[in-house]
């Protein structure tokens, strides 16, 4: 176990600085300066500027004192806002982002799990017809096409929500249902195939067998057990809620990381571009990690330093 | 019959096979035999979901690569004076699609208001810039087709390449390629493709499709791995091998025909999502760029006037909606038809 928590751990490493290695070189190969009205400036206030951000110096020092700065937690300054610290920009917008995401996730896995369970329960039903399409179509559409539609039709035409901004619980519902659109989606999908064949096992027919309650044998025999393969989603689902935060932030005027990311990219801004893609891979990295030791625990019978390697 | 085993003498004649329908009744085969092709058609056939969608697609195919030579508008046309017209059809008299809007409370002509003749009339309504929306959802539609037909192909090639490789040499390769694989899959997709398509800006569809095809092979590619280390142990593999026959030649005669299920069911699933992809870069504005349209791009531009014209963001959603929906339910069709033991 500590030997492959170890093995991990390295690997987690390794990842983040071939990340952190590409996107630096990916960025350099990019036009564009930290300079606004490059014609009117001074030689002497550019190479002003220019040492502010470092630029200065030969691309190796560069990249050397940029890989260091992240030991440090230091990811630059942004091109966008002077004087902005990147990690200071993302640590001010990782509130709203977080929040989110959660009750993303939450309602997402919580309502997919209603949704499969019916499915399976009620298989080859009207029910499991619904749950199926509702199901599909959570993956079909678009997460910004649904974030469009909410807004007007929830909230602009009808009044019932916030349009947009960020003051307050009520304006995090529709920027959440949004969002929690394909995790639903995907956690119904998956939970109704792995019940399916949950509730054909013999341990589901003894439990009828026994005469228990079609409640207790759904909640106590089959729920539980197709819950442990759940575990795995949640890296995946995490990776689609970094995608969709994206749009839907900004379509909701969410002040987070992916509204920021979205901006950044538009404006060239590339310090705050390359820090967010090496706090978004070590987000995903850290959850990865997480998911596969929790599942170890939960399931016994999963060896983690087994792996066939 | 000479008892001499040298003695017997065989003709051509005597190796002619069976008549088939000889024999006992009980033993005979009533149905035509049908190889593995036929057999996955059938059943994908009866599943009466997958069918519709795959003729849906077949038509959306047909109307986006064909349809302007039956419809000869360009989508690049502007018309100042025609813009933000609603959908007007000839002959139909239903709200939304003859022309009317309803602007303050009243129904209002909006063809008569631009002084347009009664011979003009555009079938979804025009853009902002007076432009023929349903010449441009048809144009956009076969640009988001191509991106992510071409960057499902370069995917295919790269994931089923890397996979049996990797799967066939086994040892420190395999060991290799496996941590090459761990590690590109624990950076978000996203990422990636922002950062490959803010690389190689202004270039368009080049650099939208090198990003999706970037990143999307890993599954593809593990599932190869997965298959062809229980192929490459099996006898018929073992003979060719002891036949003599080279790698390469037993990757692409005997494992390829063999993966053929796993890698046409995972590509039924990554054209939806690298259609995804496109039309989410598009949309946040570093993908396709005018006067080129995708469906991202036209999503985008018909969002800003969603108030008062929703109909130039729903049509080009509902395209994109229903192209992800069939290309998903198909999928899930051809999982079921070439896989008939999993029960779902």
């Amino acid at each position: 176990m500590r030997k492959y928590l170890l093995k991990r751990i390295f690997y987690l490493f390794l990842t983040l600085f071939i990340v952190a290695t590409a996107t630096f070189f990916l960025m350099k190969l990019m036009p564009g300066t930290p300079l606004q009205n490059e014609a009117k400036l001074t030689p002497s206030e550019k190479a002003a500027i220019l040492a502010q951000y470092g630029l200065d110096k030969p691309v190796w020092l560069q990249y050397f004192i940029y890989i260091g700065g992240i030991f440090k937690g230091s990811l630059g300054l942004s091109f966008q806002f002077s004087d902005q610290a990147v990690s200071y920009l993302i640590g001010s917008r990782m509130g709203p982002s977080m929040q989110l995401g959660g009750q993303a996730l939450v309602v997402g896995i919580i309502f997919g799990i209603i949704l499969g369970a019916i499915g399976a329960i009620r298989k080859d039903t009207w029910a499991d017809r619904l749950a199926t399409i509702l199901s599909i179509l959570g993956i079909a559409v678009p997460s910004f096409v649904l974030a469009i539609l909410l807004q007007y039709y929830l909230g602009l035409k009808t009044g019932w929500f916030p349009v947009a901004g960020w003051s307050g619980f009520a304006y995090t519902l529709l920027p959440t249902l949004a969002l929690a659109a394909s995790p639903l989606a995907e956690t119904a999908r998956f939970i109704r195939t792995d019940m399916v064949d949950v509730l054909s096992s013999d341990y589901i027919e003894l439990a009828k067998a026994k005469g228990l309650s079609k409640f207790g044998i759904v909640y106590h025999h089959a729920l539980r057990n197709s819950l442990i393969p759940m575990v795995t989603l949640i890296g995946p689902l995490a990776a689609a809620l970094m995608t969709g935060s994206m749009v839907v932030e900004n379509i909701f005027s969410v002040p987070g990381i992916g509204e920021q990311f979205v901006k950044s990219i538009l404006v060239n801004d590339y310090p705050t571009i390359m820090g967010v893609t090496i706090f978004y891979s070590a987000l995903l990295c850290l959850l990865l990690l997480l998911t596969d030791i929790v599942y170890g625990i939960i399931d016994p019978r999963i060896r983690l330093s087994g792996n066939g390697d | 019959m000479a008892d001499n085993p040298k003695d017997i003498q065989l003709t051509s004649a005597d190796f002619a096979p069976l008549d088939k329908q000889a024999g006992p009744d009980n033993e005979r085969i009533a149905a035509p035999s049908l190889t593995f092709g036929q057999d996955v058609w059938r059943r994908l056939k009866s599943n009466k979901t997958a069918f519709t969608s795959f003729i849906i697609l077949v038509l959306m195919f047909l109307i986006a690569f064909g349809g302007q030579a039956i419809y000869h508008h360009d989508p690049n046309a502007q018309e100042p004076k025609y813009a933000n017209l609603p959908p007007k059809i000839p002959g139909v008299n239903i709200h939304g699609l003859n022309g009317h809007l309803t602007q303050s409370g009243q129904d209002v002509d909006a063809y008569k208001q631009a002084g347009a003749g009664s011979n003009v009339h555009y079938i979804l309504g025009t853009d902002y810039l007076g432009r023929d929306l349903l010449a441009r959802i048809m144009y956009g539609t076969r640009i988001s087709l191509e991106i992510a037909l071409i960057a499902t192909l370069i995917d295919l090639t790269i994931g089923v390449g890397f996979g049996i490789i990797s799967g066939w040499k086994g040892g420190r390769v395999d060991l290799f390629m496996q941590r090459v694989i761990e590690v590109l899959s624990s950076i978000p997709q996203l990422v990636v493709m922002v950062l490959m398509a803010t690389a190689f800006t202004k270039t368009g569809m080049a650099s939208i499709i090198a990003a999706i095809a970037i990143t999307g092979w890993t599954t593809m590619a593990r599932l190869t791995r997965a298959q062809t280390l229980q192929l490459k142990n099996q006898d018929f593999i073992l003979a060719a091998r002891t036949l003599g026959e080279s790698a390469p030649k037993i990757a692409w005669k005997h494992l390829l025909p063999n993966l053929s299920s796993v890698i046409i069911i995972q590509t039924m699933f990554t054209i939806p999502s690298a259609i995804f992809f496109e039309a989410f870069l598009s949309y946040i504005g570093i993908g396709i760029s005018s006067p080129q349209a995708s469906l991202g791009t036209l999503i985008s531009d018909g969002q800003k006037n969603f108030q008062f014209l929703p109909y130039q963001m729903w049509y080009p959603a509902i395209v994109l909606i229903i192209l992800m929906l069939a290309f998903n339910l198909l999928g899930d069709g051809m999982r079921d038809a070439f896989d008939p033991k999993s029960k779902r």
